[in-house]
């Protein structure tokens, strides 16, 4: 346990747990055919059924449960065959039905896994409890009319995976590792996008602080963190919020509260006495969702390949180092990337250029792996010229340099401007002639023992062939002249 | 009188073109015009425009030899129903002016077979009540009068505008809906006959929801064919409603008529309630003699969960409306009451929205779910509940069929069990034990009190099993004979 809490009656440690909001990849709503496309004008993707119009009934989206059932397999989980939906009823603006149909007592997936690593190399196991599905509400707008809320009702009924974590967290590093680890997961599976400036993923941070060896004490749930820096800044104030109020000799009320980034506070949203009675019973609108092993098993044979299979396989099939296989792995398309330049290439090699030249030029050029000037066959067209001889290591950097500017491909680059390596000896041989003529006194020092005159020489004769001359000749033809 | 037929009869005299559909509309809207003001059975009458366009569609089927089931055929639609273009109420102030932009899966099948809507009927306010008395558009009067009194008699409920249209001759069936007893109480208390389906048969998608583990669509016709006929018009699986049954839809019409021969009627011992009207008791007996001479097997067979039926239906109905009825809330639906804050609305909105029936039911149902009470009450209701469902599958090892009373008084005057609502919610005391376990039950009018007023039977079957239900409702109808009107009558105002 790294991260304590010194107070002036001794360490604190931190418990946390998180409920994580993960908005589901699908084409329509959890339980209307409405689209959920977001950014669309207000109200333009409501259903009779998302508005709760008198007689609607909702009907299970198959394609909802799928997703939710790939995510199950992807956390390590249990997956629940016969689960069901209850209402959980209170009332809200945003809230159409006066319910929001949840999965309270049965969720489709049970407890599971996420291994998550930390900046010092380590990893942790974090247990998942539960995922269960539930309908998103709609959005108030405050900012239309003076005195009036705006509804907007496009979100309402688009489907949410609640995944809820054990309290296993203990250092607001692990808990913004936990949440890139699952935002990663649910990315490579597409069941979530993990945008959380789009609110398709928020996080609800439970904390208490207590003593070590200490049972759980009242834990104060944080609402709706809409960032990862967030959520571990939450963590922080909170936990020293609490530590000071029992130090004080005070109590910790179980309450829902805020985070408010601008101040770095967290402040009180419900007490307990206003908590809400939600009043959950199984809606009768419903049956018991029921679904087939073979399905999930035909679900699970299809899921791609996850981050930390891919990781492994990166390091054996490519012998490439455990961390620079976590660099490339942590985004899908960094992966899919470095694996059609590395396919067949040496993957080494591949991993320098990816994670160096190539992330520098889009750091550079403000450019993401989708849209880098340089696409992963003309890199991998590029390593090829080095194999071959074509260009060595030095040229390659400036081809390179070239392809990010044109975009062109790298042969062309080299006919262009001319920078086949040059592996002519006689050219070489000339070259090497000038450069002893040029600096005789130097040859002289270098004969009379003076070795580190060696790299002097190699440098004047790359000079003097512009630095196309094939370094492995240079060395060869210079030793063997200096030395006769 | 064209008022005064079967659908079945009215259905071969259209085939035979001894009368239009248009003839038959205006008929029945004439007899609206000249009734409906004492008996207020339609909150809503369609336009006579509208209502004679869908006859000539009708007659020009008829004439090209493509009629369909229900074709031409005037039938009134309860208001829980919604229709499309066509202000539904489900008799709330809360939805006075609400016109949906869809029809419901039941009304549309309806409109498919050829029926012609006259008007949507009134109920009590969102099918809550047993008497017809709460709707926000005034109650509604049974054509029937006790002898010698001039009392106004309830019509029973919820679907008592349905009732009193049929048996006064405003449609020639109707629609209802039955939560725990609200088809057949008032076909009972009209002398008509009422079918509440197995849980399923009819999809709920578009029906206004009151509690949805129990509400199922059924018809309120004059004779068990019909009630064969117009459910076979309004069954069958709809994709929209994931509670609504894939099994086929049998030609229920067909199963009237069948011997009875070697049927086992059950007579459930708990349903002999202490205290059960004397005229009750022998109206039973009677039923027990028809069907025993029709040549049924007569078995006692007992039901012990019966007692706790009304108690656990006052926990599990109200539960599940006090959820449904959130949406109405004057954001959206209802007349917004201002306040101060968005609390403040829906209090207010929800207050004067809702009548004071509803308002109980709400408060009721919000309480039993409510944290410390859900275990207590909901949880054990639902285990109750699984408990009387299996006393009927048991019973139905033993026997085809149940027979028992419909509801243990006839109707009774305005005013009367008002006070107490206990004591109106013991009108339901047969009828709810089929609602909660999802059985199909008939009512079958058999005859008149001493008072002159007509007393309906019940027979339960096996779920699915409409089709026996209604041929021994057939037996007991053609045994009974009843051909009684009511003292208010298209017929007899002439």
């Amino acid at each position: 346990m790294s991260y304590v809490i010194e107070g002036k009656t001794g360490s604190w440690e931190i418990v946390v747990g998180l409920e994580v909001h993960a908005q589901v990849v699908s084409n329509s709503k959890l339980f209307s055919g409405a689209s959920t496309t977001f950014g669309a004008e207000p109200n333009s993707q409501v259903s009779l059924v998302d508005a709760a119009f008198p007689g609607m009934l909702p009907v299970i989206n198959k394609e909802c449960v799928a997703q939710a059932v790939r995510t199950g397999l992807g956390l390590n989980a249990r997956i629940n065959l016969e689960s069901r939906f209850d209402r959980k009823n209170y009332f809200y603006a945003d809230l159409p039905q006066g319910y929001q149909i949840s999965q309270f007592a049965h969720p489709i997936v049970g407890e599971g896994t996420i291994e998550i690593e930390l900046a010092n190399g380590e990893t942790r196991k974090i247990g998942i409890t539960r995922l269960h599905m539930e309908q998103d509400a709609g959005k108030l707008i405050h900012d239309q009319d003076p005195t009036k809320s705006m509804v907007d009702l496009n979100r309402a009924g688009v489907a949410l995976m609640e995944i809820v974590s054990e309290p296993d967290i203990r250092e607001p590093e692990e808990a913004g590792a936990y949440l890139r680890k699952l935002r990663q997961i649910l990315r490579y599976l597409g069941t979530c996008d993990g945008n959380m400036e789009e609110g398709s993923m928020r996080a609800d941070v439970n904390v208490s602080v207590r003593k070590a060896g200490e049972p759980f004490r009242t834990r104060c749930e944080i609402k709706n963190v809409n960032s990862i820096r967030f959520v571990m800044q939450a963590i922080e104030v909170e936990a020293a919020r609490q530590v000071e109020i029992w130090e004080n000799g005070g109590e910790v009320d179980q309450e829902t509260r805020l985070f408010d980034a601008a101040r770095g506070e967290t402040r009180t949203m419900r007490s307990k006495e206003d908590a809400h009675d939600y009043r959950y019973f199984p809606d009768p609108d419903l049956l018991p969702l029921v679904i087939e092993q073979e399905w999930v098993d035909a679900l699970k044979a299809a899921l791609p390949e996850l981050p930390d299979a891919k990781r492994a396989r990166f390091q054996s099939e490519y012998g490439i180092p455990f961390y620079d296989a976590g660099v490339l792995v942590a985004e899908q398309a960094v992966a899919d990337f470095y694996e059609t330049v590395a396919k067949g290439r040496d993957g080494k090699l591949a991993v320098s250029w990816v994670t160096g030249d190539l992330f520098a030029a889009l750091n550079r050029t403000g450019k993401t792996i989708e849209t880098s000037p340089v696409n992963a066959e003309a890199l991998g067209q590029m390593l090829d010229l080095i194999a071959d001889g074509t260009i060595n290591g030095k040229i390659a950097k400036e081809v390179f340099e070239d392809m990010v500017e044109t975009g062109e491909g790298p042969e062309a680059i080299v006919e262009k401007k001319g920078l086949r390596q040059v592996t002519d000896t006689g050219v070489i041989d000339a070259a090497i002639e000038s450069v002893m003529t040029k600096h005789a006194d130097k040859v002289a020092e270098y004969r009379s023992g003076k070795d580190k005159l060696f790299g002097f020489f190699v440098g004047q004769v790359m000079k003097e062939t512009k630095g196309k001359a094939n370094p492995a000749l240079v060395n060869g033809a210079l030793k063997s002249k200096l030395d006769a | 009188m064209l008022t005064g037929l079967t659908l079945t009869e009215a259905r071969a005299g259209l085939e035979a073109r001894k009368f239009s559909a248009r003839e038959l509309a205006q008929a029945h809207l004439d007899a609206i015009g000249r009734l409906n003001k004492q008996l207020n059975a339609y909150i809503t009458v369609l336009p006579e425009q509208d209502v004679l366009a869908a006859a000539d569609a009708a007659d020009a089927r008829y004439t090209k030899g493509e009629a369909r089931l229900m074709d031409g055929l005037p039938v009134g639609v309860k208001d829980l129903f919604c229709t499309k273009g066509v202000k539904t109420t489900a008799a709330s102030k809360m939805l006075a002016n609400f016109v949906p932009p869809y029809e419901s899966s039941v009304t549309a099948r309806l409109l498919d077979a050829g029926s012609v809507f006259l008007g949507k009927t009134n109920l009590d306010e969102f099918a809550m009540g047993s008497a017809n008395i709460t709707s926000a558009f005034g109650s509604v009067l049974n054509p029937w009068k006790r002898q010698g009194d001039d009392a106004a008699l309830v019509p029973g409920g919820s679907s008592g505008g349905s009732a009193a249209a049929v048996a006064a001759g405003l449609a020639l069936a109707a629609t209802g809906t039955d939560t725990g007893g609200s088809i057949r109480q008032p076909a009972a208390f009209c002398g008509i006959v009422g079918l509440k389906p197995t849980y399923g048969r009819c999809s709920r998608w578009g029906t206004i929801a009151f509690a949805s583990s129990l509400d199922q669509a059924g018809p309120m016709t004059r004779s068990v064919a019909d009630a064969g006929l117009m459910l076979e018009a309004m069954a069958g699986f709809d994709e929209k409603d994931s509670t609504s049954s894939n099994r086929p839809v049998p030609e229920f019409s067909k199963a009237v008529g069948k011997s009875v021969k070697g049927l086992r009627v059950g007579i459930p011992a708990e349903y002999r309630a202490p205290g059960m009207p004397e005229e009750i008791a022998k109206m039973w007996e009677q039923g027990i003699a028809w069907l025993r001479e029709a040549g049924c097997e007569v078995v006692d067979v007992s039901l012990p969960h019966t007692k706790y039926g009304l108690a656990t239906y006052y926990i599990i109905a109200p539960a599940e409306c006090s959820s449904n009825l959130a949406r109405y809330d004057g954001i959206r639906f209802g007349e917004r009451k201002d306040a101060a804050s968005l609390d403040g609305i829906y209090e207010r909105t929800r207050a004067e929205g809702f009548g004071p029936e509803v308002r109980n039911r709400i408060l009721m149902g919000t309480y039993v779910l409510s944290a410390g009470y859900y275990d207590a009450y909901y949880l054990k209701a639902q285990k109750v509940r699984t408990l009387i469902k299996r006393d009927f599958v048991q019973a139905f090892e033993q026997v085809d069929v149940l027979l028992t009373p419909t509801a243990p008084s006839a109707a009774f005057a305005h005013g009367e069990n008002m006070d107490d609502p206990v004591q109106m919610y013991l009108n339901d005391i047969f009828t709810v034990p089929a609602s909660m376990a999802g059985v199909p039950a008939l009512s079958v009018p058999v005859g008149l009190d001493s008072k002159g007023l007509p007393l309906g039977l019940q027979i339960i079957g096996r779920h699915f099993d409409e089709e026996t239900v209604l041929s021994v409702g057939g037996a007991l109808e053609a045994a009974a004979g009843f051909a009684h009107k009511p003292t208010l009558h298209a017929e007899a105002g002439v």
